[in-house]
């Protein structure tokens, strides 16, 4: 992996490298040569790492005070926010947290389609990335069931009986997740260990997401590859941490603002009400990250379809790197692809509006037609622009646009060397 | 491969995947098993409801498996209403006289057949019921006429007991 071979310094270093190289990995991550242009769009990987160690260590904590039992969830919820030690602060960092990471995940994945990082050779970055982000919604839905209140209960009613859509085995599907005979203390046990579980198996994605990432180095603004080490790279430390940690505390304003200021503002109110299976409440809804989808399950008319549906909208952003025909990485040599780029943008934020709302009415055809505009995006707009599309031409390095555009390297290293 | 004749020792490796992968699944099952629902769950079969106190026009929910179970007293109107539909109007035809022996009284599961939420009393278009969750409307025999629910909610096994008495499960 590394660009060159390093040996450490001391001689216990090097007896202890030499059995297990964990040096060497030191090393290669803080010499990793990132390119120089990277914006602060690319901060977002630091932050996301942030956003998931804190909810490891935090429900790790709320683990300790938390009872899952259908008789005693709610009110150990209650008893976290009441009586334990700084417990409103770790509940309220925990429950944010998520809608902090959905926040981080969704800018991530709006880079990468901005700057076309899914692109050879970097597919497997994505498709891990991809994985990650099914694996976070799981989780999420599962940690929003845990404090059993209404919308808990009815979130996760209707949420497993969306298997019930398979044909054939749907119903015997459902009985087994729920281990009776409808969402009751069985479905709460399996959903906090499986809560438990998904943290670290995220945890461990993200390490071969970032190793697949280091293989072909980092995507940059431009777009096109950069030879490493060059003048076109600089090493990850101390550059892009400190670029990171500025952006990550940033970001921490941001979460911090929500835990203290509005800490229920992102949740609902019928959650502070206990489960009861005899009364679902007026107007569920889930949590504003998983609204798009929601909007997509309910604008089509036919239950098994719009599943399907729904299934689709994730599933379809796997096979992104082959459906995009384009072989220019960067929106900003492609003027078509940038405007489409924006009304996507424009169409997942009008079916996060629309989820929200009841599916009726002039509601259920924005619905329908964004549903529609969104598929069409991925499977026809995408692979006919990159055939059809006139892209403005790439510069012949990164560092090329910032001295002037000459399109000669040797007048432009000459540049260079006359600024230093 | 295809051109080498199978020998003493492909039959070995087959034999011992094949071996394998039953040992596999046999070990699996258990696993996956466990998760159905256990015998307590199984035992809580039937439940006995009072209904004598309920008057024409009133719906009372009681719980069930764990699910809400709607019983209604009918008023004649809305018998007479469930009863005029054409089977061509429904979307999953079902007869009144099937779903409610005793005309008076419909029992059935409350629980909507799209994606199990608890439809609403005395509203909707149909005046019968109304799931809240993705709009399904729901007659006075509790058959789906209107919205995403594929089908009429499910009329669970019940006898009457005595005149007063009905036992579901």
């Amino acid at each position: 992996m590394s660009d060159h071979e390093y040996t450490p310094k001391s001689r216990a270093g090097k007896w202890f490298n030499d059995r297990l190289p964990l040096l060497t990995l030191a090393n290669h991550l803080t010499d990793y040569p990132t390119p120089k242009n990277l914006n602060y769009w690319w901060t977002f990987g630091g932050i996301l790492t942030f956003c998931l160690i804190t909810q490891i260590v935090t429900g790790l904590v709320l683990a300790m005070h938390y009872i899952a039992h259908a008789d005693m969830a709610f009110e150990s919820v209650e008893h976290i926010m009441r009586d334990v030690n700084y417990g409103w602060l770790i509940r309220y960092i925990h429950a944010n947290g998520a809608s902090m990471f959905f926040l981080a995940v969704y800018i991530h994945i709006f880079r990468s389609l901005f700057y076309g990082s899914y692109k050879s050779p970097r597919e497997i970055i994505w498709i891990i990335g991809i994985i990650i982000y099914l694996l976070m919604m799981a989780a999420a839905f599962m940690g929003y069931v845990l404090p059993w209140g209404q919308m808990s209960f009815w979130g996760a009613t209707v949420i497993t009986n969306l298997f019930s859509a398979i044909p054939f085995v749907g119903e015997g599907v459902v009985t087994w997740l729920w281990g009776g005979y409808s969402v009751d203390n069985p479905t709460l046990t399996r959903f906090f260990t499986l809560h438990y579980l998904i943290p670290f198996l995220i945890l461990g994605l993200v390490v071969l997401h970032i190793w697949a990432l280091h293989v072909p180095g980092n995507n940059n603004p431009v777009g096109i590859d950069v030879k490493k080490p060059s003048k076109d790279t600089v090493p990850f430390h101390p550059y892009i941490v400190i670029k990171d940690g500025f952006a990550l505390l940033m970001f921490m304003i941001v979460f911090a603002f929500f835990v203290f200021y509005a800490p229920n503002i992102l949740g609902h109110a019928d959650n502070y009400i206990e489960a009861n299976p005899l009364v679902t409440p007026a107007h569920i809804v889930p949590e504003w990250y998983l609204l798009p989808f929601y909007a997509i399950l309910r604008s089509v008319p036919d239950k098994l379809l719009g599943v399907v549906a729904m299934l689709s909208a994730i599933l379809i952003l796997a096979v992104l790197p082959w459906l995009d025909t384009s072989k220019i990485r960067s929106a900003v040599f492609r003027p078509l692809y940038k405007q489409f780029y924006w009304i996507l943008v424009a169409d997942v934020l009008i079916l996060g509006y629309v989820g929200a709302m009841p599916a009726e009415g002039l509601y259920l055809l924005i619905a329908r037609v964004a549903t529609a505009y969104y598929f069409l995006h991925f499977l026809v707009i995408l692979p006919v622009l990159g055939l059809k599309e006139r892209t403005i031409p790439l510069p012949l390095s990164i560092t090329e646009p910032v001295l002037g555009g000459s399109p000669n390297i040797a007048m432009a290293k000459k540049k260079e060397s006359k600024l230093e | 491969m295809s051109d080498k004749k199978p020998e003493r020792r492909d039959f070995l490796f087959t034999a011992t995947y094949a071996v394998g992968a039953v040992g596999a699944a046999a070990v699996v099952w258990p696993l996956v098993d466990q998760m159905n629902p256990d015998a307590s769950v199984k035992a809580l079969a039937s439940t006995e409801v009072d209904v004598s106190s309920l008057k024409p026009g009133n719906t009372i929910t009681v719980l069930w498996r764990g699910k809400p179970v709607f019983i209604r007293r009918r008023t004649q109107e809305e018998i007479d209403v469930a009863r005029s539909v054409k089977m061509e109007d429904l979307i999953h035809p079902e007869k009144d006289e099937d779903r409610a022996k005793n005309p008076e009284w419909l029992v059935m599961l409350g629980v909507c057949t799209h994606l199990g939420c608890v439809p609403l009393n005395d509203k909707g278009d149909y005046d019968g019921w109304f799931c809240p969750c993705h709009g399904s409307h729901y007659d006075t025999s509790g058959r789906i006429r209107k919205g995403p629910a594929p089908w009429n909610m499910e009329v669970p096994k019940y006898e009457f007991v005595n005149a007063n008495t009905i036992k579901i499960g």
